[in-house]
């Protein structure tokens, strides 16, 4: 076995790894209950599978132009996901769609008047209350 | 062997994309259809490269770091846009 196939078979198995955890997040996305576990699911692919694809990549291709390419796009990613998971998460739960009885401790609770006209659980039950 | 690695990915990125698919066609709010975009999103990132990865060519990097710069955009103006803010 040749040093190509090593690095060959490393690649696969780091970007089926990858692969498998866009799957993961995939049947999570149906499969959990709320929203908030939707998130927590969505980071998966995001994050770990992105990394662990771009590893396969670089050991794949090899030139440290396209490696440093490859940095920067891991770089990006990982500054970037966790903004935008913070502003989907705020929306999520001003707008009132967690789910109180899937939560463990709700540290925001006795704050959630400073931001939210009505409480979230009203909200959700009663659509068409005045707000 | 890199011929069924391709085989593979290629079958688990379809599946988790159309998962995705569906969640943003049934996603009751429009959070979750942000939500499930952004895992679509990712899941295309990870599949371009892949592609590049399985024929060793480097052409669609560049594609890669623009994506991954400016998919932070849609969910955060688009949650900015739903979130009710007291008035």
């Amino acid at each position: 076995m040749t040093l190509e196939n090593v690095l060959d078979t490393i690649a696969a198995v780091c970007m089926i790894t990858g692969a498998l955890l866009s799957l993961a997040a995939g049947v999570a996305l149906l499969r959990f209950p709320d929203l908030m576990s939707r998130m927590h699911a969505a980071t998966k692919p995001q994050v770990l599978g992105l990394l662990l694809m771009l590893t396969g990549c670089a050991i794949r291709i090899g030139a440290l132009v396209d490696i440093t390419t490859m940095v920067l796009i891991a770089i990006f990613q990982l500054a970037t996901a966790p903004v935008a998971a913070h502003m989907v998460g705020r929306a999520v739960y001003r707008d009132g769609h967690t789910r109180k009885d899937l939560l463990i401790v709700d540290e925001l609770a006795p704050d959630a008047d400073k931001f939210t006209e009505v409480s979230p659980d009203q909200s959700r039950q009663t659509p068409g209350a005045p707000r | 062997m890199m011929t069924y690695a391709a085989v593979a990915v290629t079958v688990l990125l379809t599946a988790a994309g159309a998962m995705a698919l569906v969640r943003i066609v049934r996603g009751p709010t429009t959070l979750d259809r942000i939500v499930a975009t952004d895992v679509l999103l990712a899941i295309i990132i990870t599949g371009i490269a892949a592609e590049a990865a399985f024929s060793r060519d480097p052409t669609a990097l560049p594609v890669l770091v623009v994506v991954s710069l400016l998919g932070i955009t849609g969910s955060v103006g688009v949650a900015r846009f739903i979130t009710r803010e007291k008035s």
